[in-house]
């Protein structure tokens, strides 16, 4: 566990729902029923990206870019002391492609360009190289904690003092072949099931989403400041719902917060019935008196889908209201200080995230 | 010639993904990388491999490359000198 | 306050051996792992150098006393390979007596068995086996090597292509030094993959000869496979313990080139800047530096650019210097931590590596790397550097304690 106090001053985020264009929760939550997964509303990225830049691009890294640049305008911040990322699958897109050029074509001629995106920190260094930014960067790949690792990293670099503002953020993109192999692993809902079918689901599998979600973190808060981010801890093991239930009690009392002193449980409920339970065991023991939340139905399940939670509750803080199509019950809140994030990727990985009114 | 070079723009637009060009804004005899179009490194390799799959001319070396693929006019010079 | 940061534990698996001690056996002979390959399925087997390891993927599980390789993709069986060497050296006999974490790296992960899968699936969807499509990702073997050892707590994997490895170093080294963990077992993998041997081939980078770094006929890399593991340690929980210590990490600096996505700038700014940083963080000036383990793959860009900057850090009087590339090839998402490996090696041994293949100065520098082994030689502090795409630069620096 790491818990140090930063700010949240800039937040970006591309999803499939109309995140991009507001710049903040949308008013209305858009209902996604007759496609296979949850696919990005995505911008128009000559804003941010010059057409002779972004000609080499796969989506997910114009997404990154974009989300990123929208992020440092709303910070204020143009040249970050870090820029930090997570993702599960990397640009997956430009994976296939080269590797499936190498098999038509067996061997000969390939087109160097989709190897050249293929690499999992593209996203991260076309920023560097947007900004020429000479500052660290890294990226984290590792699963359902791809991002809560690029969190870990940029408040240790906090701790450290070696960093005022750091440029935090995450990508992950879903492509037709990846979809079908997650589907034939048993990932998926079969069938096309609306993504405001997953609360108190009792079937198998979840949604498929994808996304981008960047916040320029800072050592002071300014104008812009969205919350606090104070602590994230990670478990890397399967746990049933009495582990989940001490954790999540441990981690609250290594933050000094009372259970009733959490206004908000935002939880990634997926609608997978295998791993749900995790989640109810929650919300039924000990948040059965308190606002209790999720998301996952609007920007589907993918490895770095906690980014979009986190980006969530940054907007809910700054805003201090919880929108009525994300509630999973009925408790109101008064004054929104504390949420706690609370996610699991498939019961392999399990995070736990904090966030904070700023009380500026 | 003419029907060549009209025709080796449309590749090059398609080959590097040009999105926002079109075949009136690349000049003949403009260069193609640095200046006028302003290429790199990387869409030197994606012209070699453009030359060799669709006209089956293969480029042997670095300093050869550079004055192929100096303009549309020279890589234009290059295929029908050479062309199978 | 800040802890000092110890190795306590090595473990390499390469082309040049299946564990330490072979490693140093091929060094002092001088003997290369370069040759053809025998397990990739390629049109470039009989053409293109690599440097593999000498072992099929039944034989790494048998190593490993697993029931089945199969389920394992080669990537994970090296990296168990070298982790549980390295765990072994550091005596680590109950793993959760500290807080302890696993901070991988790779830069393609499984894909030595997702090239398999996607024969068959690109011709039809339904076809494939999913055991060779689930180890996929850059987290794979990293979950399988927390998974060997039962390390439950913070488990990572970073992937910023060549320096991934010594990222992951970095990471652990920052870990211990500021208390939040006492032990991070560090490190990275990669095996050989048809996909990485055509997208280096696609980019004309690579050396149909064995490579020769630093050298003026240079013309490309050879690529490598293998994993490297350190064990770090804490100097609190050390206190209790009389345990081996093979040296300090005391430095490491991490810069962005911000110049092209493949090429390095021409002076190699950003790799200067990473070396600077390490410098800094060690508290050493250029001169404290006995020899650098340079990234040096072969390439007429990067050779030059790393050139550059260790003549701009190091001015006239830069130490000795070498590539170690041209013994283990360039194992990409590995290389940061074999490289580290050797250099503590170095540090233990007192010994300078050859830069194998080179005879010819570069004519844009005044500096040269060495090109015998050298023994006997009191290295205190060694310097290694790994330089990624994307312009991720990334030095370390060990110490003799």
């Amino acid at each position: 566990m790491l818990t140090t106090e930063v700010y949240i001053n800039g937040a970006a985020c591309i999803s499939p729902q109309k995140t991009i264009e507001n710049i903040g929760i949308p008013a209305e939550v858009t209902e996604l029923n007759d496609a296979l997964y949850l696919k990005c509303i995505e911008p128009v990225y000559k804003k941010y990206i010059d057409p002779m830049v972004s000609r080499r691009m796969s989506r997910i890294v114009k997404m990154g870019i974009y989300t990123a640049k929208s992020c440092l305008e709303n910070s204020g911040i143009e040249d970050p002391d870090a820029i930090i990322t997570g993702t599960g699958l990397g640009c997956i897109e430009d994976t296939e492609k080269f590797l499936s050029s190498i098999i038509l074509n067996e061997e000969k001629l390939l087109n160097p360009t989709p190897f050249i995106q293929s690499t999992h920190n593209t996203i991260t260094s076309q920023i560097s190289l947007a900004l020429k930014c000479h500052a660290y960067n890294i990226t984290y790949a590792h699963r359902g904690l791809s991002f809560e690792s690029a969190l870990f990293d940029s408040l240790l670099m906090m701790n450290e003092k070696s960093a005022e503002t750091i440029l935090l953020g995450s990508a992950d993109e879903i492509t037709p072949n990846t979809f079908a192999i997650t589907k034939r692993l048993g990932h998926w809902k079969a069938g096309n099931v609306s993504n405001l079918e997953l609360l108190n689901s009792s079937t198998k599998g979840s949604i498929a989403g994808e996304g981008s979600s960047f916040f320029l973190l800072s050592n002071k808060p300014a104008s812009s400041t969205f919350a606090k981010i104070s602590s994230v801890e990670t478990y890397s093991n399967l746990q049933d719902a009495e582990t989940v239930k001490k954790n999540a009690i441990s981690f609250l009392q290594n933050n000094n917060i009372g259970i009733k002193d959490v206004d908000l449980v935002l939880l990634g409920i997926n609608g997978d019935c295998r791993f749900d339970d995790l989640y109810y065991g929650l919300t039924k023991t000990i948040f059965s008196e308190n606002a209790c939340a999720y998301f996952k139905h609007l920007c589907g399940e993918f490895h770095t889908a906690s980014s979009f939670a986190m980006w969530m509750a940054a907007n809910i803080i700054k805003q201090q209201a919880v929108p009525d199509f994300i509630k999973i019950n009925n408790v109101q809140v008064k004054k929104i200080k504390n949420i706690l994030i609370y996610n699991h990727y498939r019961n392999l990985s399990h995070s736990f995230i904090l966030l904070k009114h700023a009380e500026l | 010639m003419e029907e060549l070079i009209e025709q080796l723009k449309k590749e090059i637009i398609e080959a590097l993904n040009l999105e926002e060009i079109n075949v009136d804004d690349i000049k003949t005899d403009a260069p193609l990388f640095m200046e006028g179009l302003g290429l790199d490194s990387i869409d030197a390799l994606e012209l070699t491999v453009l030359l060799e799959k669709k006209y089956g001319l293969k480029i042997k070396t670095a300093d050869e490359g550079k004055k192929i693929l100096f303009s549309v006019k020279t890589m234009a010079e290059y295929i029908q000198q050479n062309k199978k | 306050m800040h802890q000092k940061v110890f190795v306590t534990g090595i473990g390499l698996i390469s082309a040049i051996g299946n564990n330490v001690r072979e490693t140093l056996e091929s060094v002092y002979l001088e003997r290369s792992g370069l040759g053809y390959s025998e397990y990739l399925s390629t049109i470039f087997k009989n053409e293109i150098p690599v440097a593999e390891v000498k072992l099929s993927n039944e034989k790494l599980g048998e190593e490993l006393g697993l029931h089945s390789s199969q389920a394992y993709t080669r990537t994970a069986l090296l990296g168990l390979i070298a982790a549980k060497e390295a765990i072994l050296n550091a005596q680590l006999e109950n793993i959760s007596d500290a807080r302890t974490g696993l901070v991988s790296a790779s830069s393609v992960g499984g894909m030595d068995r997702s090239e398999l899968f996607y024969k068959e699936f690109l011709h039809d969807n339904n076809k494939g086996r999913l055991r060779n499509i689930i180890g996929h990702d850059c987290g794979d073997s990293t979950a399988k090597i927390a998974e060997y050892f039962c390390i439950n707590g913070f488990v990572t994997t970073i992937s910023t292509a060549c320096s991934s490895a010594a990222n992951s170093i970095m990471l652990g080294a920052r870990l211990i030094k500021n208390n939040i963990l006492d032990r991070v077992i560090v490190g990275g993998v990669d095996a050989l993959t048809t996909f990485t041997l055509n997208g280096f081939n696609s980019l004309m980078i690579l050396d149909r000869q064995p490579c020769r770094p630093f050298d003026e006929t240079r013309s490309g890399l050879n690529l490598g496979e293998g994993a490297g593991f350190l064990v770090l340690e804490s100097e609190r929980i050390l206190e209790k313990k009389d345990k081996k210590i093979y040296c300090e990490v005391k430095g490491y600096g991490n810069a962005c080139d911000a110049f092209h996505q493949t090429a390095s700038s021409p002076e190699g700014d950003g790799a200067k800047l990473a070396m600077l940083k390490a410098l800094e963080t060690a508290r050493l000036s250029p001169a404290d530096i006995s020899y650098i383990n340079a990234h040096g793959t072969g390439t007429p860009n990067n050779d030059l650019s790393e050139g550059k900057a260790i003549e701009n850090v190091f001015g006239s009087s830069a130490p000795f210097f070498s590539s170690t590339k041209s013994f283990t090839g360039h194992t990409l998402g590995a290389s940061g931590a074999i490289e580290a490996v050797l250099s503590v090696l170095a540090i233990e041994h007192n010994l300078i590596f050859p830069n194998l293949n080179f005879s010819k100065q570069m004519n844009e520098l005044k500096i040269a790397p060495v090109n015998r082994l050298m023994k006997n030689i009191e290295v205190k502090n060694v310097l290694s550097n790994s330089f990624g795409f994307g312009g991720n630069n990334t030095s370390l620096i060990f110490s003799k304690c």
